[in-house]
């Protein structure tokens, strides 16, 4: 009732906190509009009038970029890597963290220790060396080159968050399973993992994100442009168009609008999963 | 667990011995052969692409070796000495706790103030926390690119607005004064809803009775803020405050498409130093050198914030 009262009347911290969201919601806005809407716009209209509506809109921009075959390869081999990283990441990680979760052996903690060491360092701490080593195992300049490293690198996380879940599935039922002549094996495909597609669609999400994003290491381990997922690509691009900046917003637009769409999505997962993902490391 | 639970078992009787030693045969079968398939494909590659490499990077960095046969061209620690005589490690070393002061002081402040406002609920409270949580999600290339475009001296947001005041447009990647602070803005735009989401997600997580007591007690709403709301989410801001520290220590892709580091190296992190200087040019002794220091300081922090700031958790 008393707040209630209180909104009634006028209230300077209410018209505060509207202005200072309304300040903040500009400031992350109009970058991204002045790039979605700089792309509709001629050079010489960019020039004089970056931040309105374009006086003329030049559809051309953007269906140049869809209708060329770059943009699709940049996109595919994108998709290509993250999937690798995506199901690789899975794949293994949950195998490890059931192990952890449920097989009780002598220096279990030990090796899960070894493997949470992964989280103190981030992969550029060791680029050369890795270099080296993918190089030397002939991966350079493939996919798996990519794909392999990064999910070497998001499995202390990985394994971490999918061995908390596991545990909770309650040991009476694992016990029940071995008793009834199941084995381990048939338990994690037929019960931990369909039970537990909550935080495998996190770890899958946290994943594609950052193997979809990444920069680093595929400008480090590839060197054919056919190769090249997108940030590798527009980097290119960028270079090549130099000041063009109608066609490289364009360009930016439409590369980030995967991103973006899934955001929209699967929203729920994927803010869940990043935080949930940074708090539980 | 199976023995212990039959043992203490209200109902223990014979007839439970059977069973317990039928899961004990196959059980400890099962687990041999869950350990040999299910564990060595996640430590094989660990060990082959996070643990060796860092060895390895400690091993190479007492080279000169240009990373074509073997390394045999041995200095010891030069490459170190070599590193810490350059004043462009110094300046990304100094960029990187610019990039934690800022963070600590506007970035963190900003994020805890919106997850104030928009942890309650009200109209559209949704969609500017996803809003404000986009650029996150964007990738750092992106951001990067989307920001040069905002700073370009000829096309830009910047340049624009500078016009309308009848100025010359400044270039401000371009010069050595400015091209860090608008690294920084650009940080801020980008990991803010990041930090934010972690304070929504403690303040929903909050107890709401200490807040309730605390009102009914007669506290104001600053007071219940300051002496209740605040503390109780010290284990968030420490985390936050780690993240922030962590983020920056790994800063590069948004680093390259901005300013590559330069001009004059004015804007290199300790990453884009160490690919401007080692990986670009194919040194790996130093890259390795500048890897190895990368690698310590990481370290301990990690082992350092844990044990001063994170004991409790």
């Amino acid at each position: 009732m008393n707040s209630a009262g209180a909104r009634l009347a006028f209230d300077p911290a209410v018209l505060f906190k509207a202005l200072f969201l309304g300040l903040v919601a500009i400031f992350v806005l109009v970058p991204l509009l002045a790039t979605l809407l700089g792309g509709f716009k001629s050079l010489g209209e960019l020039r004089v009038n970056p931040f309105g509506l374009p006086a003329q809109w030049e559809w051309q921009n953007y269906a140049d970029i869809l209708f060329s075959a770059r943009y699709w390869q940049l996109l595919r081999n994108s998709l290509v890597i993250s999937t690798l990283a995506v199901a690789l990441t899975l794949i293994t990680a949950s195998m490890a963290a059931f192990t952890f979760a449920h097989v009780r052996f002598f220096g279990s903690s030990m090796l899960l220790s070894y493997l949470t060491l992964g989280l103190l360092f981030p992969a550029a701490t060791a680029v050369l060396p890795l270099f080296i080593k993918v190089r030397d195992l002939g991966l350079l300049d493939t996919y798996f080159g990519v794909a392999l490293p990064q999910v070497a690198f998001s499995l202390a996380m990985s394994v971490l968050l999918l061995r908390r879940f596991f545990k909770d599935i309650p040991y009476e039922l694992l016990e029940a399973a071995l008793v009834d002549g199941c084995s381990y094996i048939k338990f994690f495909r037929y019960v931990t993992l369909p039970l537990s597609r909550p935080i495998l669609a996190t770890v899958g999400t946290i994943t594609f994100v950052n193997s979809w994003n990444a920069y680093l290491l595929p400008l480090v381990m590839l060197n054919t442009d056919a190769l090249y997922p997108w940030p590798l690509g527009i980097m290119v691009y960028q270079g090549e168009y130099s000041s063009e900046w109608h066609l490289i917003l364009a360009f930016i637009t439409l590369t980030i609008l995967p991103t973006i769409i899934l955001f929209l999505l699967a929203q729920k997962h994927i803010v869940a999963g990043l935080t949930a993902g940074a708090v539980k490391g | 667990m199976a023995r212990r639970i039959a043992i203490t078992s209200p109902i223990g009787v014979a007839g439970e011995a059977a069973p317990q030693v039928a899961v004990r045969g196959p059980g400890w079968d099962g687990r041999f052969t869950v350990l040999i398939l299910f564990l060595p494909p996640a430590l094989l590659l660990f060990t082959l692409f996070v643990v060796l490499p860092i060895g390895e990077a400690a091993w190479y960095s007492a080279f000169n070796w240009n990373g074509f046969g073997r390394p045999t061209n041995w200095i010891g620690f030069d490459n170190y000495r070599f590193v810490l005589e350059t004043r462009a490690f110094w300046l990304a070393l100094r960029n990187n706790g610019l990039i934690i002061a800022v963070s600590l002081a506007v970035q963190l402040p900003l994020a805890l103030t919106l997850a104030l406002m928009l942890a309650e609920k009200f109209r559209g409270a949704v969609a500017l926390r996803m809003l404000f949580f986009m650029p996150y999600i964007l990738a750092e290339i992106a951001t990067g690119l989307i920001f040069s475009f905002v700073y370009d001296g000829d096309y830009g947001l910047v340049a624009s607005i500078w016009r309308a005041f009848g100025a010359e447009p400044p270039h401000l990647l371009a010069s050595t004064d400015t091209a860090m602070l608008a690294v920084l803005i650009v940080v801020v735009w980008k990991y803010f809803g990041f930090h934010m989401m972690l304070f929504i997600a403690a303040l929903q997580s909050l107890d709401k009775n200490l807040v309730e007591a605390a009102r009914i007690d007669g506290a104001t709403r600053t007071q219940t803020l300051r002496h209740v709301v605040i503390p109780l989410l010290y284990p968030t801001i420490r985390l936050s405050v780690f993240f922030a520290i962590i983020g920056s220590l790994q800063l590069f892709d948004l680093v390259m498409p901005l300013t590559r580091g330069g001009p004059a190296d004015s804007s290199n992190t300790l990453v884009s130093f160490l690919y401007n200087n080692g990986i670009s040019r194919m040194r790996v002794g130093y890259g390795s050198a500048i890897g190895v220091i990368l690698f310590a300081i990481c370290v301990t922090f990690a082992f350092t914030y844990k044990r001063w700031f994170m004991r409790d958790e």
